[in-house]
């Protein structure tokens, strides 16, 4: 084989080598999804109702705390009805946020949950909750926005207290900083 | 020769007060933790003393004897399988005899037993806030050593650039749990003495924990960039002992309603003023400028603005909501109801703006309902 | 081709279009060094900018958002702008000569993979003049002060990067296809110098980073433009994924940094040695292997992202096991040394320097790697102080090391050797005064990245910021010394060095325009 040849050989394989790493790049994002959700890193939480347990485990009580934060220029009032319950684990616990639009135009706030520790992320089951969908609210009005949440009973014996927050975004279209719901929260 | 003689005084000076300051290593810190953490630090830094010094010995013993200038012939060997696979075996044994008690180390950071007051830190560009969860103390946290002092016209106190007008307070000997999350960008809080840095990362939670054994002062700093003020958020947690610090909360609580009464006097411009400027400088003027003319491009100036010349309730609006996709941020939490209209009636009055309106504190304290 | 081209141009064109239109590997080497050199000086003058507004506290010289883009401006310059065209430059020049082959695999390729950087460089600077500043969130750009809080220049910083990746690919397929098809008849793997297998291994790790830190770049490019939200937690991004993508690209980028430099390293102690390399296949392998690591353990500078204690543990494991191969090739070199016949011309001193300096910053890094003790050091100015370790006193006293040795071959005259001494030994004295204070801040509790400190981080911060500006002047000397070895330094010999090892040396000094255009026979 002439060197010209294998040069070409060489550098068709470095350069579908390149693209291949770009695609893998990408490829990050939902690999890094599945991570999260397998391991519960970082306390990334699925956006996807889940199913009630049947047993409840009723031999230990887990501290639950519901935590509220707005993210930058989200003037919403924003706040759990109550901040700490205890619970069994497979215990359906119901709940609700309070969310007041303290503007005077319609506002389209998303609500990101988050768990800590990361570890008892994937135990943390929402049968309903407000985070699945966007929440509009005219201006001036407020509303309960509902909660039920359960803890899986087979969360490691080692956690006795979860914390469960939620950052409330703007979502409003026009504003400049305004994201769309990507798909990945379903993936 | 005046000069000079002023340069080595200054010198020498220079070297007296630097006396207390040459601090060469970690801090044993206030905690459990933070000691392990400063044992393991100090075994970690003897291993490389002593492998630095193996090392660096033969190498020296080279360098001395074996160079050409004495006569040093080459020898030929380049190859030595024994010695080879010994100092590959041998540093993987040190390793492991060091991962061991860090790994150990870790597993107690990680310990989720229950904790005696839960307390959510919030990182704001640039500013602290702490949220008591089962109390109902709620405050913002921010540098307050006076721009003089950093501008260089004014003597630097001693803790420079480490205090704050709201420390956070903590009692000591219990478990205190931090829910860390931040508003805006990724900040990161830290106090060395706890040896406690978690990332405050905005839409997720992050959680640490601290059982301080000595009550005292505890400053610490943001460690992740997070803009221009990056290096002026500092952290100030004050221990105290039980009693202290249930005093400390039923003080607290006691100022709060007295803050929701001065809403309802009545207050007249020139203590609007007065207090406006105080407010502007410690909430408004990073951005803004002591000048009220912002920074082109990037901050927008008061003086002579649309904002602050028009309609008053927009700016009221501007300053309670913030302006989305901006760095101006919502202040209606971060404020009181006086602290708000004072600074929205400076801005309306001050640097030639003279508008004469009066934003009143019950104006304000309606809006925030 | 090559051989035709050889045969129908026997000298470089002249005046500008020679540089312009260039596809001869020395010319191009040339470029790059040049333009690294005006690189490390405008970086540089960064760096003299920020220690001397470091130099007291308080705020006198800049603003902190200049500042912020300085420390950004200053890392990205240094990290793409200087260290990598350097060792580019030293491959485009040494490996063909060093393989026994006419000039690079694909010498037009070579000529656009250079002509980009000053293209990309120039819009990058050319940041610092646009509304709202140059970009202003450190060279690692976390999401999302870099992307929803990032200044509008950030798209022309976004292209810049591009830009060099792609220069630095194109790079990286030329010297791989050189390395595997043109080495000289009888040149295996095994006989290869070992500037060229660290040069081989790093280029591959080139291959498989850039594109990756290309993506992430995009990605970024998207959420501020086009309305995704990667890193963006309101639509169901997630900012710490920036970080897990770009230290996927970050960490093996560090090594890109090093392992030309151990390659160099490794030609030169030998030299002075007069002593064969030590463990010739374990430092090939020891190379491999630390390549090999530096895709697991990225995690290492994210400990206090909040990850789970298996993923701590586990990074920290993988971390830690990177000393052993980067021990075997120190203890390489200081056996190689160890009964030779030891001289100390100014490349070997850099090279031993380098061997020291660089171990410092390997402990220190090997204290970083102790997960909980992180917590501590964490972004404060002991990671400083590591890094530059590394990288200044590592990676640059390598590329100057390694120009030192081999500028003879290039221009056909010695430096002066007196002005070299003095410029390693004020670069040495320099480096030390500058970056060894740094540990102790940072064991104190200084961030990193902040333009004003607390009254205790004084007096270090005043030492290293005089360090810093005898650091940056003694390169002048430096500057000096290459322009008056090339105008009217003393004549080299064809072998240079007494000790000198190698196809490079058999060449006439100065190397010709087209060497080895007949292969030669290796035995």
């Amino acid at each position: 084989m002439s060197i010209i040849h294998k040069k070409t050989r060489t550098v068709k394989w470095l350069v579908a080598s390149c693209v291949l790493m770009f695609g893998f790049g990408f490829a990050l994002v939902p690999i890094y999804d599945v991570f999260c959700r397998i391991t519960g890193l970082n306390g990334k939480v699925d956006l996807i109702p889940a199913q009630p347990s049947s047993v409840i485990d009723e031999s230990r009580q887990i501290k639950l705390q519901l935590v509220a934060v707005n993210n930058e220029t989200m003037p919403w009032e924003f706040k759990p009805k109550t901040v700490v319950t205890r619970l069994s684990p497979g215990e359906m616990h119901q709940t609700a946020y309070l969310a007041r639009n303290l503007t005077e135009r319609m506002m389209i706030a998303q609500a990101v949950p988050s768990v800590s520790p990361s570890e008892a992320a994937p135990f943390v089951q929402k049968i309903n909750c407000f985070c699945f969908e966007r929440q509009p609210l005219d201006g001036r009005s407020e509303k309960w926005m509902p909660l039920v949440v359960s803890i899986d009973p087979s969360l490691p014996k080692h956690i006795s207290t979860i914390t469960l927050s939620y950052t409330l975004f703007d979502i409003t279209p026009d504003t400049p900083s305004t994201v769309t719901l990507s798909e990945r929260g379903s993936l | 020769m005046e000069k000079l003689l002023l340069g080595v005084s200054g010198l020498f000076l220079f070297s007296g007060r630097a006396h207390a300051d040459w601090t060469v290593n970690l801090t044993k810190g206030v905690t459990e933790i933070s000691r392990e953490i400063y044992d393991l630090h100090m075994v970690i830094f003897w291993i490389c003393v002593v492998i630095g010094f193996i090392v660096f010995g033969v190498m020296l013993w080279s360098v001395v004897y074996h160079r050409k200038s004495r006569g040093a012939k080459a020898h030929n060997f380049h190859e030595s399988l024994v010695v080879e696979i010994a100092w590959t075996v041998v540093p993987f044994i040190i390793l492991i005899a060091m991962a061991v008690p860090a790994t150990a180390t870790l597993i107690k950071m990680y310990d989720n037993t229950e904790a005696d007051l839960d307390i959510q830190v919030t990182g704001y560009q640039w500013k602290w806030r702490y949220q008591y969860l089962a109390e109902d103390i709620d405050f913002f946290s921010s540098l307050s050593t006076p721009r003089e002092q950093i501008n260089n016209t004014q003597e630097k106190s001693t803790d420079y650039l480490l205090e704050v007008d709201n420390p956070l307070v903590i009692p000591v000997g219990k478990k205190v749990r931090f829910l860390l999350t931040a508003n805006d960008v990724i900040h990161s809080w830290w106090v060395p003495e706890f040896a406690v840095k978690k990332d405050a990362i905005p839409g997720f939670i992050n959680e640490a924990w601290v059982i301080v054994d000595k009550p005292g002062v505890y400053r610490g700093q943001c460690a992740e960039l997070c803009g221009k003020d990056h290096g002026f958020m500092p952290i100030v947690v004050e221990v105290k002992s039980q009693e202290d610090y249930e005093q400390w909360l039923a003080e607290f609580k006691k100022a709060d309603a007295l803050k929701s009464q001065a809403a309802e006097k009545s207050w007249n411009l020139a203590d609007l003023m007065a207090t406006g400027e105080q407010v502007y400088s410690k909430a408004c003027l990073a951005c803004h400028q002591a000048n009220g003319e912002g920074v082109p491009s990037i901050f927008p100036a008061l003086k002579n603005s649309a904002v602050a010349l028009g309609d008053e309730a927009l700016h009221i609006d501007v300053v309670l909501n913030g302006v989305s996709g901006t760095a101006m941020q919502a202040f209606k939490d971060q404020l009181s109801a006086v602290e708000l209209a004072a600074v929205i009636t400076y801005e309306r009055n001050a640097w030639g703006n003279k508008t004469g309106d009066i934003v009143t504190p019950a104006q304000i304290a309606e809006l925030k309902k | 081709m090559n051989s035709s081209v050889a045969t129908t141009h026997h000298g470089p064109a002249s005046g500008l279009s020679r540089w312009l239109y260039t596809t001869n590997h020395k010319d191009i080497g040339t470029l790059y060094l040049w333009f690294s050199f005006v690189m490390f000086l405008t970086g540089g003058c960064m760096a003299l900018l920020i220690r001397a507004e470091l130099f007291q506290p308080g705020l006198q010289l800049i603003q902190p958002e200049f500042f912020n883009q300085m420390t950004t401006m200053h890392g990205l310059i240094m990290v793409f702008g200087a260290v990598m065209p350097a060792f580019v430059g030293l491959a485009n020049w040494m490996i063909p000569m060093m393989v026994g082959a006419p000039d690079m695999a694909l010498p037009r390729m070579n000529n656009w993979s250079f002509w980009i950087l000053p293209f990309a460089f120039s819009m990058m600077l050319s940041t610092l003049f646009m509304e709202g500043g140059a970009p202003n969130f450190g060279w690692t750009f976390y999401a999302p002060l870099s992307t929803t809080y990032a200044p509008p220049s950030v798209t022309f910083f976004i292209f810049a990067v591009h830009m060099m990746g792609i220069s630095s690919i194109m790079g990286a397929i030329n010297i791989i296809a050189t390395i595997l098809n043109l080495r000289a008849p009888g040149m295996n793997m095994m006989k290869l110098p070992l500037f060229v297998w660290t040069w081989l291994i790093t280029a591959f790790l080139l291959i498989a980073v850039m594109p990756v830190l290309a993506g992430v770049v995009t990605m970024m490019l998207m959420d501020i433009h086009f309305g995704t939200s990667f890193f963006n937690a309101a639509g169901g991004g997630d900012p710490v994924l920036f970080q897990h993508v770009f230290w996927f690209f970050g960490h093996p980028e560090v090594y890109i940094m090093i392992l030309p430099a151990f390659g160099i390293v490794s030609e030169i102690i030998p030299t002075f040695a007069r002593k064969k390399l030590f463990g010739y296949p374990s430092m090939v392998y020891a190379t491999a292997s630390i390549a090999f690591l530096s895709f697991i353990v990225w995690a290492h500078h994210m400990f206090t992202v909040g990850m789970p204690l298996v993923g701590e543990v586990f990074f920290m494991f993988a971390t830690m096991l990177i000393a052993v191969p980067t021990g075997v090739k120190v203890f390489n070199w200081v056996a190689t040394m160890f009964r030779g016949s030891l001289t100390f011309e100014t490349p070997m001193l850099f090279a031993l320097a380098f061997v020291v300096l660089f171990t410092i910053g390997g402990f220190s890094g090997l204290m970083l790697a102790i997960a909980p003790a992180d917590f501590q050091y964490h972004d404060t100015y002991f990671v400083v102080a590591h890094f530059h370790y590394v990288l200044v006193p590592g990676a640059v006293f390598a590329i100057m090391a390694g120009a030192y040795y081999w500028l003879p071959k290039w221009c056909g005259n010695y430096y002066s050797e007196t002005m070299g001494k003095v410029h390693f030994w004020c670069s040495f004295i320099g480096v030390n005064i500058t970056f060894f204070p740094m540990h102790f801040i940072g064991l104190a509790g200084m961030p990193r990245r902040i333009p004003d400190y607390a009254l205790q981080f004084a007096d270090f911060n005043a030492v290293a910021t005089v360090g810093a500006f005898i650091f940056g002047f003694s390169q002048l000397i430096f500057l000096y010394n290459v322009l008056h070895c090339i105008r009217k330094g003393r004549k080299a010999s064809d072998e240079v060095w007494e000790g000198s090892h190698g196809l490079e040396w058999t060449l006439p000094s100065p190397a010709p325009y087209h060497s080895f255009s007949e292969a030669p026979q290796i035995k």
